[in-house]
């Protein structure tokens, strides 16, 4: 019987992922000539811009519509668009900014990204160098720090994700024990030691953010301070979790080929919008120097050697909801992404012999 | 000591561009910056091991392909999570359209 999945990042999992190889392996790649690569890899504020002045323009526009209509049925639009503006289209902005790819400028990456942690709760410090193991070591139990959905799935946990409510109760009490100093030795594990304080110094500052919102809206006896700051991280959030537990949900875990672990997804414009595009998500994996304004040139490129993209979110949801039923019983059991006769097959020394397992029971 | 090795032709190298040279068990990163002056670094990303020459040269950046970390390539200086370790650096010179540099 195959052992539980132990999801720490300093227990047993990890100690077998780097004594097998699988920690900081090397990863397939799809091969792209490098004239064609450096093309696409190239950097370009103006798309960057133009998508953040437009962003900037609706949170500002969907504020004051929350502020004139405070009290009125006719809050509700646009407390839905500035919740998912807040709560949702901050996390692809995170991410890509993160990367250092979505602006040529370096200072722009680095504003939108300080400005859209804080939007998320999330330690802009601690969340970097997490990003970095997810690249590294992507869903290798005991290596990852950002598998959201651990196996056996909790599927009550993953249906609250949308609300918001256990990321709220996980980000807000982090960043309050950050504030006075104290790092998890998880965080510890992946956090080099020199940066260490910077992370505690940016928890100080989302605190000082948070308690003079706090004191604004008991000065003047309102909700609205909070509504705008902070509450949007529950009541926004759904949007960003629909589209990133596509990511690498049902897929394989413990392999080092991202076609199997990772899905791509197509999606109706206004989420790619909100997305940037992250539902071309194993191009992005794979190739994570392309910024997400190349990422549908790239997925032309070589989705040849990649599994089908899932038509829709439905159909991708459709698809991987009997999976995660089978693993409630079978933690083994996976959704193996079937790949074109145009790719170059798997790897099997990694996995086959999971599917064999998987598809006995 | 120094030690001067043949790494490359000039024209194997595209203006602002990034090639990658192997010599005894080691490697190293060759560049070509937009002023057309030629530059050598390790190959590796400092952060983890990930050929640099894989990466995307921009003015006198190098970023690495794996997880987007920037390196001075004329200075070898980390520019900011997640490098924090700076890139050794190789002198250079190109005589007679070859590239050259001092691995010593």
């Amino acid at each position: 019987m195959a052992k539980k999945r132990d999801y720490s990042l300093v227990g047993e999992s990890t100690r077998r992922a780097i004594e097998t190889g699988l920690a900081s392996a090397e990863w397939y790649h799809t091969e792209v000539p490098r004239k064609t690569m450096k093309e696409l890899m190239q950097r370009s504020d103006g798309p960057a811009i133009r998508d953040t002045i437009i962003w900037i323009v609706a949170i500002l526009g969907s504020a004051a519509g929350i502020v004139w209509f405070w009290g009125m049925w006719w809050v509700v639009p646009f407390l839905f668009v500035y919740g998912v503006l807040y709560g949702s289209s901050s996390d692809s902005r995170w991410h890509e900014c993160g990367h250092g790819t979505a602006f040529r400028t370096r200072w722009m990456n680095d504003l939108v990204y300080q400005i859209a942690s804080f939007m998320l709760m999330r330690n802009p410090v601690q969340w970097r160098w997490s990003h970095a193991r997810h690249h590294t070591d992507t869903i290798i139990v005991g290596r990852d720090a950002e598998i959201a959905v651990m196996r056996p799935p909790d599927l009550l946990k993953a249906a609250l994700a949308f609300t918001g409510i256990l990321d709220f109760r996980y980000s807000l009490p982090t960043l309050v024990r950050q504030a006075f100093g104290t790092l998890s030795d998880d965080e510890k594990s992946y956090i080099p030691e020199m940066e260490q304080h910077k992370a505690v110094v940016a928890a100080r500052w989302h605190m000082a953010v948070y308690v003079a919102t706090i004191a604004v809206a008991i000065a003047l006896r309102s909700w609205i301070p909070l509504v705008l700051i902070g509450l949007p991280r529950l009541y926004g959030t759904w949007h960003m979790v629909l589209t990133g537990l596509l990511q690498h949900i049902g897929l394989a875990d413990n392999v080092t080929d991202h076609r199997l672990n990772t899905r791509t997804v197509y999606m109706n414009p206004v989420s790619r919008f909100i997305y940037w595009n992250m539902n071309y998500h194993v191009e992005h994996h794979m190739f994570p120097m392309v910024p997400y304004h190349a990422l549908p040139k790239l997925h032309e490129l070589i989705k040849h050697d990649l599994p089908a993209a899932n038509p829709s979110m439905w159909h991708a949801y459709r698809e991987v909801w009997p999976v995660l039923l089978r693993q409630l019983k079978y933690e083994d059991y996976y959704l193996k992404r079937e790949l074109p006769p145009t790719a170059k097959p798997y790897r099997g020394e990694f996995h086959d012999v999971d599917i064999t397992v998987a598809a006995a029971e | 000591m120094a030690e001067w090795i043949e790494a490359c032709a000039a024209d194997d190298v595209d203006e602002e561009d990034v090639i990658r040279f192997d010599h005894g068990g080691r490697t190293f990163a060759i560049y070509r910056s937009p002023d057309d002056d030629f530059f050598a670094t390790d190959g590796y990303c400092t952060h983890e091991k990930a050929h640099l020459a894989d990466g995307l040269v921009m003015d006198d950046i190098i970023e690495c392909p794996k997880h987007n970390g920037r390196f001075n390539y004329k200075t070898g200086e980390a520019k900011g999570a997640p490098v924090c370790v700076n890139l050794k650096t190789y002198p250079v010179k190109v005589e007679a359209g070859k590239v050259m540099i001092d691995i010593g």
